[in-house]
């Protein structure tokens, strides 16, 4: 009964969260949670299929949704929490909001997308048939400490579970290690061949998890991402099963994955992994495979990613660039468009941000003088420090504006044929927001 | 003028954005005209500190860090000679640990180069925020990010300065980082530089005195640099 009633009441609270304008709330699951501490527990033991968790630094929820619409495309009814509220009391909303008035949940599967740290708690509730980890970069040190205690995080949890499938990036040392130090079995995706991508970063884990000697890479795709081996004591990266090759970056993305081409119209080399996972995950849960270069064809790309608004008759391109690996991947997208352009940087820093903006100068803020951009300005509650970061990497015609509509209204009316606008979190559904009313007044 | 600043280490102390506080020296000093080299070690590398003007130690994480540890023996000796000479060190977080006799970690006793009179003690709970101190150095005050687990005391060495907001070395006695000759430790990243270009300018100023007896640096439009500084300033004091 106690299941009911917290089914209801979260019902009640996602309904009124809807009429209140609220994305994505975690609110309702922690109400049900203190109602029934178990209401999680029980649904996702209803779940028929498996059950997939999408965990990583970046790309989870581009992976996630991918895989929910490989999925949907095959009329198979699925659980996942598409706009990313990824901590314990998100995916209880999530699982409730797709159940009826009795708490029944009729799902073939569920993906769900966790947070790092949420995932020790999120698995004492639902255990999880496969785990993806897409990647391991810094991000939020202030919140999380050293990227080794999130890796302590993730490696808890996967010891809560029994027979997981890890489904790890092959091109990811940090990630690859898990194979080696959970003993669960595991499968790898990864790009197979050099494409030229790699850039001078700051680059984490370079040293062997095993032995501490440095790795020995024959080439990087970004960060530490690429083909690596330790000459000490044998860590290396294992082949991959599912292998992207035949890589063509110049129009959109193209490239082959076990003999089976894929062909998208978005940009961006780290859609590459997003797409490998989530077709190596439905690859793995017996999805067929057959209509999947049209499904990922079709895919829309989420709120603030490489997101596209005509304002004015003018592109402008909202990217959601939280953290260092993430922003100078952006800024590689960036400098693969060759037309002129202005660009809007907005930081701010909430704690869902991150208070600690140092991150900043990890980013090669140094390349954005060579991607044919007419001006900068910086917004966001950080403005100051992006002023900074744009003057000591000597970019030319740089200003602010701390108001973001003010913002991009100044830059819309720069020379640039496009427009960037690159945010972190919690300025992202703010300034979408700006961006659809300034395009619904033509 | 050339000055040359060794960076130690960088491909393990590297954590919270260092590199901005190797950028801020050069372009600093090259906006005056001062060539600029950057020397990059790796711990298995040779360092002439007699080549050096300037010693950068950035932070790491505690496994990185401990990593260093294991080899500063071979250091321990050239660099107390290079400090002795009066050579400009500047230590950040992990980078300022390791200056100490040592650092205790989970009941494990991990040795420090012994150059600063400090010494260090992990705690569970991490020390995160923002930091502003006031020091005798500079009217205007030293702004800061700050995430370390270790906290650290000082012996007869002076702090950097005193804690107007955060919590510090130790989040007890109010103090700030330790100066001692012409090296500079401290727990505040953000990086430390770009936010703060008196004490930057500090730090150039001493290596270019040590090299060209007299030699002054001249003045450099900083209307931006402050304001960042005087917003953290404003928000948090």
């Amino acid at each position: 009964m106690k299941k009911i009633l917290a089914v209801w009441i979260t019902k009640f609270l996602i309904f009124a969260g809807k009429l209140a304008g609220k994305k994505g709330s975690s609110t309702p699951g922690a109400v049900a949670l203190k109602i029934c501490p178990d209401i999680l527990k029980w649904l996702s033991g209803q779940v028929k299929g498996s059950i997939v968790a999408v965990c990583g630094t970046n790309g989870k929820t581009t992976t996630n949704n991918l895989l929910y619409s490989i999925l949907k495309s095959q009329g198979k009814k699925v659980v996942c929490n598409n706009v990313g509220a990824n901590m314990l009391e998100g995916v209880a909303t999530t699982f409730i909001s797709n159940t009826n008035f009795f708490g029944k949940l009729d799902a073939d599967y569920a993906c769900i997308e966790i947070d790092e740290v949420s995932t020790v708690k999120v698995f004492d509730h639902m255990v999880p048939n496969f785990m993806i980890i897409t990647n391991l970069f810094r991000d939020q040190l202030d919140r999380y400490g050293e990227i080794d205690i999130t890796i302590d995080f993730l490696k808890r949890a996967i010891s809560k579970t029994g027979d997981i499938t890890l489904i790890l990036n092959a091109d990811d040392p940090l990630v690859t290690a898990f194979g080696r130090e959970t003993g669960k079995k595991c499968v790898y995706f990864g790009v197979g061949e050099d494409v030229g991508a790699s850039l001078n970063e700051t680059k984490e884990g370079r040293f062997c998890r095993f032995c501490g000697s440095e790795l020995a890479y024959q080439f990087y795709h970004y960060s530490q991402l690429g083909n690596y081996g330790c000459i000490k004591c044998g860590f290396s990266r294992p082949a991959a099963d599912f292998e992207a090759l035949n890589v063509d970056l110049s129009d959109g993305l193209s490239f082959t994955v076990n003999n089976q081409e894929i062909s998208v119209d978005y940009r961006g080399f780290y859609n590459i992994y997003n797409i490998l996972a989530a077709y190596s995950a439905a690859s793995l849960i017996g999805a067929s495979l057959e209509n999947v270069h049209k499904v990922l064809g079709e895919y829309k790309p989420q709120i603030g990613r490489m997101e596209t608004f005509t304002i004015h008759g003018k592109p402008v391109i909202l990217n959601l660039s939280k953290n260092p690996a993430g922003f100078n991947q952006t800024i590689s997208t960036i400098a693969s468009d060759s037309r002129k352009k202005d660009i809007l940087v907005v930081i701010n820093d909430n704690a869902q941000d991150g208070r600690d903006v140092s991150w900043l100068w990890d980013v090669d803020f140094e390349r954005l003088g060579a991607v044919n951009a007419s001006s900068f300005t910086a917004s966001g509650i950080r403005f100051h420090d992006v002023l900074v970061r744009f003057k000591y990497a000597q970019l030319d015609n740089f200003s602010s504006e701390a108001d973001v509509k003010a913002a991009i209204l100044k830059c819309l009316e720069g020379d640039g044929e496009v427009l960037y606008v690159l945010v972190n979190y919690t300025v992202l559904f703010s300034t979408q927001k700006i961006l659809k009313s300034l395009e619904g007044n033509k | 003028m050339k000055l040359t600043i060794g960076h130690l280490y960088p491909e393990l102390l590297n954590l919270y954005g260092d590199r901005g506080n190797i950028i801020t020296l050069q372009k600093r000093a090259q906006w005056r005209n001062i060539e600029v080299e950057i020397k990059e070690f790796k711990l298995s590398d040779k360092i002439n500190f007699a080549d050096l003007d300037i010693v950068f130690l950035g932070g790491g994480s505690d496994k990185e860090q401990l990593l260093v540890s294991k080899k500063l023996s071979k250091i321990k000796s050239s660099l107390s000679g290079y400090v002795a000479d009066d050579g400009v060190i500047m230590a950040v977080c992990g980078g300022f640990q390791i200056l100490g006799h040592y650092y205790k970690q989970k009941g494990e006793l991990i040795d420090g180069l012994g150059i600063l009179d400090i010494f260090t003690e992990s705690e569970n709970n991490r020390l995160i925020g923002n930091v502003i101190i006031k020091t005798e150095l500079f009217s205007r005050p030293i702004v800061g990010f700050e995430n370390h687990g270790g906290r650290t005391y000082l012996g007869s060495c002076p702090p950097l300065g005193k804690v107007i907001c955060g919590y510090g070395n130790n989040g007890k006695d109010g103090m700030e980082g330790a100066i001692y000759k012409n090296v500079i430790g401290t727990y505040l990243h953000g990086p430390l530089l770009p936010k703060n270009p008196h004490l930057c300018d500090y730090i150039l100023q001493k290596a270019l005195e040590r090299k060209y007896p007299g030699a002054t640096l001249s003045p450099l439009d900083d209307a931006i640099e402050i304001a960042a500084n005087e917003y953290i300033v404003n928000r948090f004091a």
